[in-house]
């Protein structure tokens, strides 16, 4: 498996000072908006039934983040939801488990307590997310308060406004400290928010800043905007990943998060990921879906296909 | 050439009625619809499993606030649906006579039929509750009431022979309760159900109550009728054979299913179609001299 150390080395020095990082990332070719919406239309027209999509129902769950970011978070909703994560659907046991349960940090020990033994891991959301919009000091003692109760993974915002100031040197340090808090036992997920990026250019760049400054996976949104993953900007941060592990070694997981709710969707994304970036990422460690709706509807697939009858939403957990 | 002759005629595309929306089927096919004497009226669609499972989500979707509408409102929104059938009436008397090859007479008897049907289940939607619901004497200090509720999601399939007024008599006392609908159109003649969508989508009838598909019986009624998000099943139009199928495939999350039974639809119908589609729920409500603190517990 290719290790996720920063990855300067083979990049030469561009991250040396703010306009050589700068020259690097606008010499990153212009993206092609109209080819890459058809690209991304068109993969999203291939039929997967049958076993195929057996199998791609059951990755999908495996690689669900299971999802709660509301202010009304209680522990018990927490702890119901590491339930659901560890058992999807209580009446069939060979349901996979989903990737992980992301909450907030204050409810990580929450959750860490009810995943305890299941090999399901628990992200937080850092940084003060989901603006990004404090001292770093703060965000950096928001990422330690998460590792320190237990947090496996990591989910910090970028500074957009810096980035779309254009400074990306300010950003590039931020992504640096904050996976240096982290240690070297927690992954790290850098979110852009792609609906605040405005352009797909802009995106680009973001990607290769968050892969030079270490991030474990690059994640689209928070999911508190109003676009948020899309298939365009999820192909084009394959894409990004692809070029990246073809000149560093590197490999970087992809996390589209926000808006993904139907299986169909689902499948989508793994005809991308496949298409693009490859099989090596058919692989909840290299990709994950941020949801909480999602699974209830693969759950639903996953039952129709056993069955043959089309289930409902009596039939799986409410949460 | 005559310039009066010269203008081609215009054909109607018949669509689906899910959710509020016309579309096409799912599965692109459509079936030749011809009159009583085999002469092509049009093209309808032929509906798929997927179109029957979209028209779930849209009627469960659509569940909660119309089962939740105050009886009066829904009162209002089927009268309104009359007097849009009544603007329309020539266009079905025009469908109904073609597809039963009846007499224009006898066909606009139907359709006026049907129109005071509409208007006869409008005015039930605020009295059902009376007369099935009330107050049960209990040997308590108790209230005990019991209330009509709506089933959930039905699923309807249209009488095969009676294409409109047949349909409006299952149709209506379906929704008029609460219930949301998924109906099966006749096989053979389904023009004037799916012109009756056109209708109801400008009823002020919130999209997704009643859903209107077009195909082959046995193929839409079996994932219905197996479907676990489908509360009950009227067989009305399902044959004998079909609806012994049907009944063993509802039976596997005990949905509530009224058998096919023959009626005249030209009669005054009883309360027995609305009471089919209707749960009782019963509370019991403790009574008592109020403390001081404004309750007796």
């Amino acid at each position: 498996m290719p290790t996720t150390a920063p990855a300067a080395h083979a990049l030469g020095d561009v991250t040396a000072s703010d306009s050589t990082l700068r020259r690097f990332l606008h010499g990153l070719p212009g993206v092609d908006a109209v080819g890459l919406e058809a690209r991304a239309a068109s993969l999203g027209t291939r039929s997967i039934k049958t076993t195929a999509k057996a199998y791609a129902i059951d990755l999908a769950i495996s690689m669900v983040d299971l999802t709660t970011l509301e202010g009304a978070d209680t522990p018990g909703k927490v702890r119901a939801l590491g339930v659901k994560a560890v058992h999807p659907d209580p009446t069939d046991r060979t349901t996979p488990t989903t990737a992980a349960v992301c909450v907030y940090p204050d409810m990580v020990a929450a959750a860490k307590e009810a995943v305890a033994g299941s090999g399901v891991k628990v992200a937080s959301v850092a940084t003060a997310f989901p603006a990004g919009r404090a001292a770093l000091d703060v965000k950096l003692a928001d990422v330690r308060d998460a590792v320190s109760a237990g947090a496996d993974e990591v989910d910090m915002v970028i500074d957009r406004g810096a980035f779309l100031a254009g400074n990306y040197m300010k950003v590039y340090d931020e992504i640096v400290a904050v996976r240096e808090a982290l240690g070297s036992s927690a992954r790290l997920k850098v979110i852009f928010e792609t609906g605040e990026l405005s352009t797909y250019d802009n995106i680009r760049r973001a990607s290769w800043l968050g892969m030079l400054a270490g991030a474990d996976f690059i994640k689209t949104s928070t999911g508190k905007v109003a676009v948020n993953a899309t298939p365009a900007n999820t192909l084009l941060m394959l894409e990004a990943v692809r070029d990246f592990r073809a000149q560093t070694g590197v490999q970087v997981g992809v996390k589209p998060a926000g808006g993904i709710r139907t299986s169909k969707d689902a499948i989508k994304f793994l005809v991308l990921v496949n298409e693009t970036a490859g099989e090596d990422w058919l692989d909840n460690h290299w990709f994950r879906f941020g949801a909480s709706s999602l699974l209830n509807d693969l759950l639903m697939q996953r039952q129709k296909l056993a069955t043959g009858r089309y289930s409902g939403p009596d039939y799986v957990t409410v949460d | 050439m005559s310039t009066v002759d010269a203008r081609l005629s215009v054909f109607k595309t018949y669509k689906l009625y899910v959710g509020g929306k016309f579309p096409r089927s799912e599965s692109g096919r459509v079936y030749e619809v011809t009159d009583s004497k085999s002469k092509w009226l049009a093209n309808a669609p032929l509906a798929s499993r997927k179109d029957a499972r979209d028209a779930v989500v849209a009627a469960r979707k659509a569940f909660g606030p119309w089962s939740g509408a105050t009886a009066y409102n829904r009162g209002q929104i089927l009268y309104r649906v009359a007097e849009m059938l009544e603007g329309r009436k020539e266009q079905f008397v025009r469908e109904v006579a073609e597809a039963e090859g009846l007499s224009k007479s006898k066909a606009a008897a139907q359709v006026d039929a049907a129109i005071d049907r509409w208007v006869w289940y409008a005015g039930w939607t605020d009295k059902i509750a009376q007369v099935v619901g009330g107050g049960n004497p209990v040997a308590g200090p108790f209230f005990n009431l019991s209330t009509p509720e709506p089933t959930g999601v039905v699923t309807v399939i249209a009488p095969q022979e009676s294409s409109f007024l047949g349909l409006v008599s299952v149709v209506a006392p379906v929704i008029a309760t609460g219930n949301t609908a998924i109906v099966v159109a006749s096989e053979k003649s389904p023009l004037p159900a799916l012109s009756l969508g056109e209708v109801l989508a400008t009823s002020d009838l919130p999209g997704g109550v009643v859903n209107v598909l077009s195909g082959r019986t046995a193929e839409i009624a079996t994932p219905l009728a197996a479907h676990q998000d489908v509360n009950a099943i009227d067989l009305a139009g399902a044959d004998d054979v079909l609806a012994k199928e049907l009944e063993i495939a509802a039976a596997d999350n005990l949905k509530r299913v009224l058998r096919p039974q023959p009626v005249d639809y030209a009669e005054t119908p009883g309360i027995e179609r609305m009471t089919a589609f209707l749960e009782t729920k019963t509370v019991w409500h403790p009574t008592g001299s109020l403390g001081a603190s404004g309750s007796s517990y």
